[in-house]
């Protein structure tokens, strides 16, 4: 038997050597940069110190996992993720489809514009839109502030008021990535046999029954398979949006502060690697619960768009 | 015969054109903050439409050049040779994977995919390139993003060459090429048109890098564009304290400073290109959501 098995990994290894070694740097970075890490969540149950580094560190049990859902930013943190990403799905879902849908009715020409304009941001990163929106709210000098002004309103200091942040962000979210939400649904319907609407047109449809009746089912598929893919990942942030367009102000960690931005913190700020990694792995594994139940419901709706 | 207006067509067109200039507007404005007199800022706040135009700002960026040309120096850098080695180890494994009658096919896969399931997080990424690798304020901090070798990008890439017709590879391997030169000479020249799409897909990721530049970079000599523009935001001084940018100017006019024009005159420096390339590449990007929507 044992024989039968080095014989037959020999004649793999002689017969595919070149194509190990095309796969060899791929597969090494990846066992590098991404199985590594994985081991180092161990860091999670430790009390680390440099001198004693990762594996010397002395082990703390749930210390670190204790300390963080006992606080009350591991509800906060929780929540606004989970709220905010909601939110997010929901608003760019609707709008792109109802977007696409409207740019559907339009010349091909005029599409492209448009499509075009709403694209850009998509290319800035979040540094750079953090200057745009700050031209926007600064509590002296932005726009919004000054317009409230003229109308003899006061002003907002936007930088301090918590209350209004999950608007802003929402809407900064959905200027940076509508374009590209936008693309996809309309490169679906571009992909709607043409012949349906004809053959509707003769029937007497308007415009409007075959876009209840047409292109809503046919884009259906699509919707729900990209919504539960966003669901899947609706533990992870857009980081650059949260850390960046709030301006890294305190107060506004009550509506602002997300896991990723609380892991980032926890890292740099206050050095607590220990916790950092608990609240991490916390993230981790919830993901992959979520990851896990989505695909088992796509599959269950249709099996071609399950991942996997 | 006389065309009927189309009222609910021209309303679609209205409202894309409303939605259009919302969405452009807010770069209009960060053009005009940089062009904008700094004694009219201060006395009337940013405006969309400036009273006087005043160019100091882009007079001090240009006596100074050093900061910016270097941050641009860098992020060119990082940019370049990230793309090439991700293009490179990427397409290589996603060549090995296309291939079916790779002994270890299915294991490779199962190893590259579960990375899209489950990870360390930042923490321990961080750990290992700073306490395991020692790569702080390298470039090679810049460079080795988890994006180099992404699982997604080796899925897209994997799906498009398995759409090509083995024929060509088992004749190449009856005249007796090995796989390396089947690779380089066959395959990269064959899958030219979804290797452009991913040069922008990773090209743009390295150019906005800003993430692992925060976590790494505290040399100002290695200052990428993205983290120059962060460390400006977070301290309205910066330019003025920065050795590198203030050498560049006589010692009289660093008190006339344009404190609030400068910085968007440098965020508007610093992204503007990205602005003016895309266009160019936004059919790539329509083909390469076509390209990942195939699945096998």
């Amino acid at each position: 038997m044992e024989t039968t098995y080095w014989q037959r990994l020999t004649k793999d290894i002689n017969k595919h050597k070149g194509l190990m070694a095309l796969a060899f740097p791929g597969l090494l970075f990846v066992l590098v940069f991404y199985y590594l890490p994985i081991f180092g969540l161990v860091l999670a149950f430790k009390n680390y110190n440099y001198s004693d580094g990762i594996l010397g560190s002395p082990w703390s049990g749930f210390d670190n996992f204790k300390f963080f859902f006992t606080s009350d930013a591991a509800y906060q943190v929780t929540r606004n993720t989970i709220l905010l990403n909601l939110c997010f799905i929901v608003l760019s879902t609707i709008l792109s489809v109802v977007f696409a849908i409207l740019m559907f009715e339009l010349g091909r020409k005029s599409v492209k514009v448009y499509q075009t304009a709403m694209f850009f941001p998509y290319f800035l990163s979040w540094v750079v839109v953090s200057y745009v929106t700050y031209a926007l709210l600064n509590p002296e000098m932005g726009v919004i502030n000054m317009l409230l002004e003229s109308f003899g309103m006061d002003e907002i200091n936007f930088y301090f008021e918590p209350k209004y942040w999950p608007f802003i962000l929402s809407f900064a979210y959905l200027w940076k990535s509508i374009g590209y939400a936008l693309l996809i649904y309309y490169t679906g319907l571009m992909g709607i046999d043409r012949t349906y609407y004809e053959a509707a047109a003769i029937d007497g449809a308007t415009r409007l029954q075959q876009v209840r009746k047409i292109t809503l089912p046919l884009l259906t598929p699509l919707i729900t398979l990209l919504t539960l893919l966003a669901i899947g990942k609706i533990f992870y942030s857009d980081f650059g949006l949260f850390y960046f367009i709030p301006a890294n102000s305190g107060a506004l960690y009550g509506t602002t502060e997300v896991i990723d931005t609380y892991v980032f913190r926890a890292l740099r700020v206050s050095g607590d690697i220990g916790m950092a990694s608990a609240v991490g792995l916390y993230q981790s594994l919830v993901g992959f619960v979520l990851v896990l139940t989505v695909n088992a419901i796509v599959r269950r709706i249709n099996k071609d768009n399950a991942i996997f | 015969m006389h065309r009927k207006l189309d009222y609910p067509k021209m309303l679609i067109h209205l409202f894309f054109i409303a939605v259009t200039l919302g969405m452009l507007i807010p770069f209009v404005l960060v053009i005009m903050i940089s062009m904008t007199d700094e004694a009219s800022i201060a006395k009337y706040g940013y405006r969309l439409w400036p009273d006087s135009f005043d160019f100091t700002a882009y007079r001090y960026v240009v006596q100074s050049p050093a900061l910016l040309f270097r941050a641009y120096g860098v992020t060119i850098l990082v940019t370049v040779v990230g793309t090439l080695l991700s293009l490179l180890t990427t397409a290589m494994i996603a060549y090995v994977l296309s291939r079916r009658d790779y002994a270890y096919n299915r294991q490779t896969t199962f190893l590259i995919f579960f990375t899209l399931l489950f990870s360390g997080g930042l923490v321990p990424y961080y750990m290992l390139m700073a306490q395991t690798l020692h790569l702080k304020d390298t470039v090679w901090a810049m460079i080795l993003l988890p994006t180099l070798v992404h699982p997604l990008h080796v899925l897209i890439l994997r799906t498009f060459l398995r759409t090509l017709p083995m024929e060509i590879i088992e004749s190449a391997k009856m005249d007796g090429a090995r796989e390396y030169r089947i690779f380089f000479n066959l395959i990269v020249p064959l899958s030219a048109p979804a290797l452009v799409t991913l040069t922008l897909l990773v090209s743009i990721v390295y150019w906005n890098e800003w993430l692992n530049a925060v976590l790494f970079i505290e040399n100002d000599r290695l200052f990428p564009l993205q983290l120059l523009l962060v460390r400006m935001m977070a301290n309205s001084h910066f330019l003025q304290t920065s050795t590198v940018f203030i050498s560049g100017i006589s010692f009289d006019n660093a008190a006339s400073f344009p404190v609030l024009s400068a910085r968007m005159t440098i965020a508007l420096l610093a992204g503007g290109p990205m602005m003016v390339i895309f266009p160019f590449f936004q059919k790539y990007f329509v083909k390469g959501l076509t390209l990942g929507s195939i699945k096998s």
